[in-house]
């Protein structure tokens, strides 16, 4: 059931970084169950944007709107609160720990022992995340595994499994693909399928044109901090794309 | 999967045995010491010795615990052995004037131990504050700190190598726990509570050991508290967070700045326990009571498996790391060898157990990724 009511709703955003425009008037939508990709060469907006965002830029001009509520003067934490996860490329991960733990890592599950002394519930907390990567078709041989030990792709996924526990409402991934070999980023567009099918809308930002061909439902592309381009994947080619992206061809204006 | 497992059944086994070696290599190298020292060193293997033995560790022990916090976190405390002497300083002079101001001796040591500890809790506070807010690489702002209360426990001994001269009545209040044990054990008599038997002809007394010496009843105390805490609690596992990946830790809501305060503070408390009870052993305020000790806690966290990287180590691993110093010390003294070989002994073992944890840790991975 495809609600067009959009859940972001980026309006007329400029950022500034002293006499630099790194955002321009930019207008940005997402709706639910759609994954949107963000294109654009370096230092065309995309990191820029979705830090406006996430909370941590404040744009000097413009409105943020997630599911109808005002989140221009909210905090990280709060918009983290509000529903929105961001898994960065770093993934913030600990990888001395296991998958449990870093699921509920800052959060962790307590309960008492004896009576008085409050231990984290480590049982708990490898169920619970057990359960949230079953919900994304991720398998993972022993969840008792320490993270290092875990390929580069389960490690991504334990960042979304993260992000989706902690009930994201919208995911922003920062290009998930790009430290990954082939198979791991087969797995990695599943999931983000897999979050899609749940109702659960992506913002894909990625430099590798055949992952946004193969689960993005609308292409966005930005240009010297100007949205230059918003395609529905069918009136997508890479060839469009590219040349909205360097900017050999007016065809949007 | 399972043709491979049978398949590969006979080289599965060789890892487990490997696997096994490396990650108890440590038990194992304990356990080997005291059979060879058993059967070499005459009156090695006696429950006297032992009992000195333990006792002995607990210096070593102490430091270690608090120093696999910081490490853990992937700091470094260097200055946890002046804190040690400035705690045993300050227990010994306190106690002194005060009892020499007429004050009860009992009232006197309580005073004496809670100062002790609390004025130890100033450089682990400026340790934290200095490394979490101001950002001072730790090996640096504890150096300096290393050099700040060295001096400032050499001027409370007024520049003397030692705070001597206490009363015979608090050195005998001080020695009953000091020198003290729950249970004794008295050769031909058995088990005896609390009271040390005196007046015994001289083979007997030569063999009576404390089976549960106060000293390490409080190290063992303090291995039990600050191993849950480590292993078990919501403090533990942060610590173990911060150590592997400091900015996951910041994101995921942690506060650092203030856990890496507490760590610091936890390591000096320890090393304030270990100077408190080195005077009540000593019945005197001793500044460089841990001068040599501070190197054998970072050598016992190493030996234990701890990552000077940080994110990785135990409170069982520190402790197994001290009693390795101490009985291959104890040992070599028995065997009459040089007492200098003891660091050379000491340093092989550090780097060997090094080696072996890395290499524990590429089997590990080889293990998981097959």
């Amino acid at each position: 059931m495809p609600d067009k009511t959009p859940l972001l709703k980026v309006t007329g955003v400029s950022k500034f970084f002293g006499g630099l425009t790194a955002l321009n008037n930019v207008d940005f939508e997402v709706t639910p169950g759609e994954v949107v990709a963000l294109l654009g060469d370096n230092g065309a907006g995309k990191s820029t944007l979705i830090k406006c965002v996430s909370g941590v830029y404040k744009p000097e001009q413009g409105g943020i709107h997630f599911d109808g509520r005002d989140i221009l003067h909210s905090s990280p934490a709060e918009i983290r609160e509000f529903g929105i996860q961001t898994i960065y490329q770093d993934l913030a991960l600990a990888e001395n720990l296991d998958v449990g733990a870093n699921v509920f890592l800052g959060r962790e599950k307590k309960r008492m022992m004896l009576g008085f002394l409050p231990v984290t519930d480590d049982e708990y907390m490898r169920v619970e995340a057990a359960k949230v990567l079953d919900r994304l078709d991720i398998h993972i041989p022993s969840l008792k595994q320490k993270l290092v030990n875990l390929s580069g792709g389960q490690r991504q996924a334990v960042a979304i499994a993260r992000a989706l526990y902690w009930n994201a409402r919208l995911v922003i991934m920062d290009e998930p693909t790009a430290a990954l070999g082939v198979p791991e980023q087969r797995k990695v567009l599943a999931t983000i399928r897999t979050l899609k099918d749940q109702g659960v809308p992506v913002i894909l930002i990625s430099h590798t044109m055949q992952d946004v061909m193969d689960v993005a439902d609308r292409m966005v592309v930005m240009r010297r901090g100007r949205v230059v381009a918003n395609l529905p994947r069918k009136e997508a080619t890479v060839d469009v794309l590219v040349k909205h992206m360097v900017g050999g061809s007016e065809v949007a204006e | 999967m399972a043709a491979s497992t049978m398949s590969g059944k006979r080289s599965l086994s060789r890892d487990q045995i490997l696997d096994f070696l490396a990650r108890s290599w440590a038990y194992i190298f304990l356990l080997g010491m005291v059979i060879f020292f058993g059967l070499t060193g005459r009156g090695f293997l006696t429950l006297a010795n032992f009992s000195t033995l333990l006792v002995t560790s607990t210096m070593v022990a102490l430091m270690a615990i608090g120093q696999t916090y910081v490490v853990i976190t992937s700091g470094i405390d260097l200055s946890i052995g002046w804190t040690v002497g400035l705690s045993s300083v300050i227990c010994a002079r306190v106690m002194r004037d005060m009892v020499a101001g007429g004050t009860d001796i009992g009232l006197a040591m309580v005073i004496g131990v809670v100062l002790a500890l609390v004025v130890s809790l100033i450089p682990g506070f400026i340790n934290g504050v200095l490394i979490a807010r101001i950002k001072v690489p730790a090996f640096i702002a504890t150096l300096g700190m290393f050099g700040i209360v060295r001096g400032a426990a050499f001027l409370l001994t007024d520049g003397q190598q030692i705070v001597g001269g206490l009363p015979n009545n608090l050195q005998d209040a001080l020695r009953a726990f000091g020198s003290g044990s729950l249970l004794w054990w008295v050769p031909d008599q058995g088990i005896v509570f609390l009271a040390r038997p005196t007046g015994l002809p001289p083979e007997i007394t030569r063999g009576i050991a404390g089976l549960l010496p106060f000293p390490l009843i409080v190290t063992i105390l303090v291995i039990i508290v600050f191993g849950f805490i480590l292993g078990r609690m919501q403090f533990g596992r942060h610590t173990y967070a911060i150590g592997g990946n400091q900015e996951a830790a910041l994101r995921s809501g942690i506060n650092v700045k203030n856990h890496l305060i507490w760590i610091y503070v936890l390591a000096a408390l320890t090393a304030g326990i270990a100077g408190v009870l080195h005077t009540f052993r000593f019945t005197a305020g001793v500044p460089n009571a841990a001068e040599a000790a501070l190197l054998q806690s970072v050598a016992a966290v190493v030996i234990g498996g701890t990552n000077l990287f940080g994110g990785e180590g135990t409170i069982r691993g520190a402790v197994i790391g001290a009693l390795i110093i101490n009985v291959l010390s104890n040992g070599l003294v028995i065997l009459n060898v040089n007492p200098i070989w003891q660091f050379v002994v000491v340093g092989v073992v550090i780097i060997v157990a090094v080696l072996v944890n890395q290499a524990q840790a590429a089997l590990e991975r080889l293990k998981v990724n097959a």
